[in-house]
């Protein structure tokens, strides 16, 4: 007699839990991704999901194929319509979430829903190209929570629990693998170059730009992500010192500053450097060249090239958080002496534009005769008493800028007092330019370090006066000294919306401190860092081979040690016999040693004798001990669990002799 | 496909002393340990190895650390899976096996002990193409049935049992051999038609009612007891009277079932003769005796006196 072939039977359908913690899996990554999606297939694809829930508890089985693959054009047809292509960084994980949803349509057996739970994993790491902060990756981290409880559920045979308890041996398994992962973590080698594609730079975000004109700043002065974190290496300089320098711009076409960069590399301008500060900033990625620097550096950090105006040039842009060290002068001389050209330059505006800036301009020199610093005083006199305000949302400015500026509207914030003042200087026959960079900051004192938020970038001028160089000026600070005192939430006053006001600010700077850490410690972790690991013991550049074999040699080591708990096996105990040592212990310390081949009830007979406050105590102890060892095979729990508990509440009072 | 991974499978057991030290049957109970569990990654866990080989390098590439990390913590909860997949196994004890009663061609089944000190879950169990799930609390036996197909009467052999696990992920199988050290009986096929037994029995001297050695036990006195049943002599040491309860009234007569009286067939034809006879036997109440080379049961009926019957017709040479 033959056996009949295996018969291919359809794989049974997943029972409810397992299909629920998919869901769950796939509603977890989709809340991961739902805040970069538009809102209008945010909300379709939670109704899709919640539909197919909904339809899977009143009937098993699989959605038709004529509702699914109408579904996925329109899916596709979506997001080329939102987002113009189906590549990217954007369209691609909104492409990606849709078909993850698509695919919990589809579930009904334990392979689809392994598919989908390993879609599931890399649509969660999709989620960390858009935020890699702390509360991001740890979000994604208990979206795996639902993912490997769907795994532990389409096993067969298992106890019943609750849903919220399924989700616990997950997170016992996570958390016995972060030593392993942390130790892999540091030694991964890193690339130093990418092996495909630039980093993606990513849609523009707000931050400085190499170009600027007034109401450019709006949107950066409403982000308080941070921009750049400084710790000193003694303490930080005065508020009102906290100038970080970045675009030096000398062009102006009438309507916006540009910053140049020189094509060849020019020698800095010569500086004489006062006293001077060391510090080292962490800088966001910016995916832009320019480093900021407080005031004026005296040297580049390494990969990066001081430039013509002492600004600071990265090799490549910052795509990922950097962290340079840099030493500053807060009091200097810059270029004590102006060539020609650079003269000619600081002083060229366009033709034809803002006559009533420049009547004003000559009238002051007429007044002043060749004293450029009381011209620059009567601007600065003129922004303080001339009845100008400072707001985050000032009127619009016509062609001529500046005349509308001074003697119109006058309300703008620092880029239209940089702009106009430039201006004014400019036409006054002082050399002049226009710098953007950030002021001012919030002093983290728990972690020593200043938090430079977006909303922090700043524009101010500065007048080239004999004797005394290229000097900044700050005309906000003219017409808003808060600003750089207090800082930008303080100059705005209550323009600013309830999510910033004062005591939540304040919450979330202190909160800073752990997302710094987490950016020095992993998001900035990179191929540098990595060679650094090994120098506290003694070798100063790790290679990749180094490294190759500390992994290996960890992952054996962890392999080890995760072998000997796999093989731990507990040796069925007597736990009334540990429980009668507990008490000879204790005896122990007070002389009364049981000796080798002493019985029980002797040894104990004998420490009653010793001890006669506590004999009847030593007696019952006693007595219990032999009926639960001889009176019965298999002594109750209850009665084992009393004993041991007498036992371990005995005490051997001191003996009064 | 499939026939291809059963010959590399043979070839592997044939050159590899480790995978065939346990091909020898073992006596029980059989404890699993660290020298007899294998771990091998599922379907599922390489593609889910390329996954992460996917999310490491497009991680690295991009230098983003928080998805390095993410991946990194992956693939050391997918290696702590391993051990969690081999713990599964270890220290689980066979106990003993137990079969029930099957024809030839009909499957037996058969009961495994499997008694562990620890709790465990979704541990499989394979015979041939018979597969099933158990799991265990810790210091409880669980007993697992499983169907063996059976082809021949007599003693057979228990074959291999594949005992496996995918916990906690599927990720990772790991696996054990159990080869019991023990056989199980599978009665003869009976024929399917043939004539009735030879009438000697129906004799007169068969046809009494309540013959004595039917007596069958004492009960309590209920209304209408004839009196002459009352075991008298029983009665006086006890609270009540007490009955002597007989058998069914015989019907019908008594078999007596011979080897001898089935010369001219063979052996396996006169075993499915005697068999179907016994059958008929059973399903009728009928008393018989059955006569064997070697073997005498005397008469009686129920299930075990059937199933000693039929015990003795498979164990014929």
């Amino acid at each position: 007699m033959t056996m009949p072939p295996p018969r291919k039977t359809a794989a049974p359908p997943i029972d409810d839990r397992a299909f629920d913690l998919l869901s769950l899996t796939m509603a977890a990554v989709f809340a991961l991704h739902a805040p970069h999606l538009p809102w209008w297939l945010s909300v379709a694809l939670a109704i899709l999901l919640g539909w197919r829930w909904w339809q899977r508890r009143q009937r098993i089985g699989k959605v038709p194929r004529w509702l699914k693959l109408p579904l996925l054009a329109l899916l596709t047809l979506a997001v080329i319509v939102s987002y113009g292509s189906i590549f990217g960084r954007a369209p691609g994980a909104a492409l990606a979430i849709g078909l993850l949803v698509l695919k919990l349509l589809e579930s009904e057996t334990s392979r689809d829903a392994r598919v989908g739970i390993g879609f599931a994993c890399f649509v969660l790491m999709a989620a960390l190209l858009f935020d890699q902060g702390l509360l991001a990756t740890s979000m994604v981290a208990l979206g795996l929570l639902p993912a490997l409880a769907t795994l532990r559920a389409l096993e067969p045979a298992q106890r019943p629990t609750s849903l919220p308890r399924a989700l616990l041996p997950s997170l016992a398994l996570l958390a016995a693998a972060l030593p392993l992962t942390l130790f892999a973590f540091m030694l991964v080698p890193r690339l130093d170059s990418p092996l495909w594609g630039a980093p993606a730079a990513g849609e523009a975000r707000t931050g400085l730009s190499d170009s600027m004109s007034p109401g450019d700043f709006t949107e950066l002065l409403i982000d308080d992500h941070p921009a750049l974190r400084v710790s000193f290496d003694g303490a930080p300089p005065a508020p009102d010192l906290r100038y970080f320098r970045a675009y030096v711009m000398w062009d102006y076409d009438g309507r916006r500053w540009h910053y140049v960069a020189a094509r060849h590399p020019a020698a800095p301008a010569p500086a004489e450097a006062g006293s001077t500060i060391g510090y080292r900033i962490s800088l966001e990625p910016t995916h832009r060249r320019m480093l900021p620097t407080l005031d004026l550096p005296l040297a580049a950090p390494p990969q990066a090239r001081l430039q013509q105006d002492r600004e600071v040039l990265a090799d490549k842009p910052v795509n990922a958080p950097l962290s340079y060290r840099l030493r500053s002068a807060l009091r200097y001389r810059l270029q004590p002496t102006l060539d020609a050209r650079s003269r000619r330059l600081g002083l060229r505006l366009p033709a034809g534009f803002n006559p009533r800036t420049r009547a004003l301009a000559m009238r002051w020199r007429q007044r002043y005769g060749s004293d450029d610093a009381a011209i620059v005083q009567a601007a600065l006199s003129l922004f303080h008493d001339g009845g100008f305000r400072y707001t985050l949302a000032p009127a619009p400015l016509g062609r001529d800028a500046v005349d509308d500026f001074l003697f119109s509207t006058r309300e703008g914030f620092c880029e239209h007092y940089a702009s106009a003042f430039t201006v004014l200087m400019r036409d006054a026959g002082i050399p002049a330019r226009v710098v953007t960079g950030y002021q001012g900051g919030y002093w983290n004192r728990l972690g020593n370090y200043l938090l430079v938020r977006n909303s922090d970038a700043h524009a101010w001028s500065e007048v080239w006066l004999a004797g005394r160089g290229w000097v900044r000026v700050d005309p906000t600070a003219a017409a808003r000294p808060q600003r750089v005192t207090q800082g930008a939430a303080a100059a705005a006053g209550d323009q600013l919306a309830w999510y910033r006001s004062d005591w939540l600010q304040g919450l979330r700077n202190r909160w800073d401190i752990v997302n710094r850490w987490w950016d020095q410690g992993v998001v900035g972790f990179d191929s540098l860092r990595q060679r650094g690991l090994l120098t506290p013991f003694g070798i100063r550049d790790t290679d990749t081979a180094t490294l190759g074999v500390l992994l290996a040699v960890s992952s054996a080591l962890f392999i080890a040690l995760g072998m000997a708990w796999a093989l731990l096996r507990r040796k069925p105990g007597d736990p009334l016999r540990d429980a009668l040592r507990g008490i000879e212990r204790k005896l122990a310390r007070r002389g009364i040693v049981r000796r080798p081949g002493e019985g029980p009830q002797h040894y104990l007979h004998r420490a009653a004798r010793a001890l006669p406050g506590q004999r009847e105590e030593l007696a019952a102890l006693m007595k219990c001990y032999l009926e639960l060892r001889y009176a019965q095979d298999e002594p109750p729990a209850e009665s084992l669990r009393a004993f041991r508990r007498a036992a371990g509440n005995f005490r051997v009072a001191s003996v009064v002799k | 496909m499939r026939g291809l991974l059963q010959r590399l499978q043979a070839w592997a057991e044939g050159r590899l002393p480790a995978l065939t030290r346990y091909r020898r049957s073992e006596n029980l109970p059989i404890e699993l340990h660290r020298r007899r569990i294998y771990i091998v990654p599922t379907g599922f866990g390489l593609g889910f190895a390329v996954l992460l080989l996917v999310m490491l390098v497009g991680a690295l590439n991009y230098a983003n650390n928080a998805a390095l990390l993410l991946t990194c913590l992956l693939g050391a909860a997918s290696a702590t899976s391993m051990l969690v997949a081999f713990r599964g196994l270890d220290g689980l004890r066979l106990a003993h096996v137990r079969a029930g009663h099957a024809i030839a061609g009909e499957p037996i089944e058969l009961t495994l002990a499997f008694d562990s000190s620890r709790p465990r879950q979704a541990i499989r169990l394979d015979l041939g193409h018979a597969s099933t799930a158990f799991a265990l609390d810790a210091n409880a036996t669980a007993n697992v049935k499983l169907d063996l197909p059976t082809a021949r009467r007599g003693w057979q052999e228990l074959p291999r049992l594949r005992v496996w696990s995918s916990w906690p992920l599927g990720l990772f199988r790991a696996w054990s051999w159990l080869h019991p050290d023990r056989s199980v009986l599978v009665w003869p096929r009976p024929e399917l038609a043939g004539p009735p037994p030879h009438a000697v029995a129906d004799d007169a001297r068969h046809m009494r009612l309540h013959q004595g050695d039917e007596l069958a036990a004492l009960r309590d006195y209920r209304a209408g007891d004839p009196q002459r049943h009352i075991a008298w002599k029983a009665s006086a040491h006890h609270h009540g009277l007490l009955v002597k309860d007989f058998e069914q009234p015989q019907s019908r007569p008594h078999w007596q079932l011979d080897w001898r009286q089935l010369h001219g067939m063979d052996n396996e034809a006169r075993i499915a003769r005697l068999a179907r006879w016994l059958g008929e036997a059973q399903a009728q109440h009928r008393n018989c005796s059955l006569w064997l080379p070697g073997t005498e049961v005397p008469a009686g009926n129920g299930p075990l006196h059937y199933a000693r019957c039929m015990n003795a017709l498979a164990r014929l040479p």
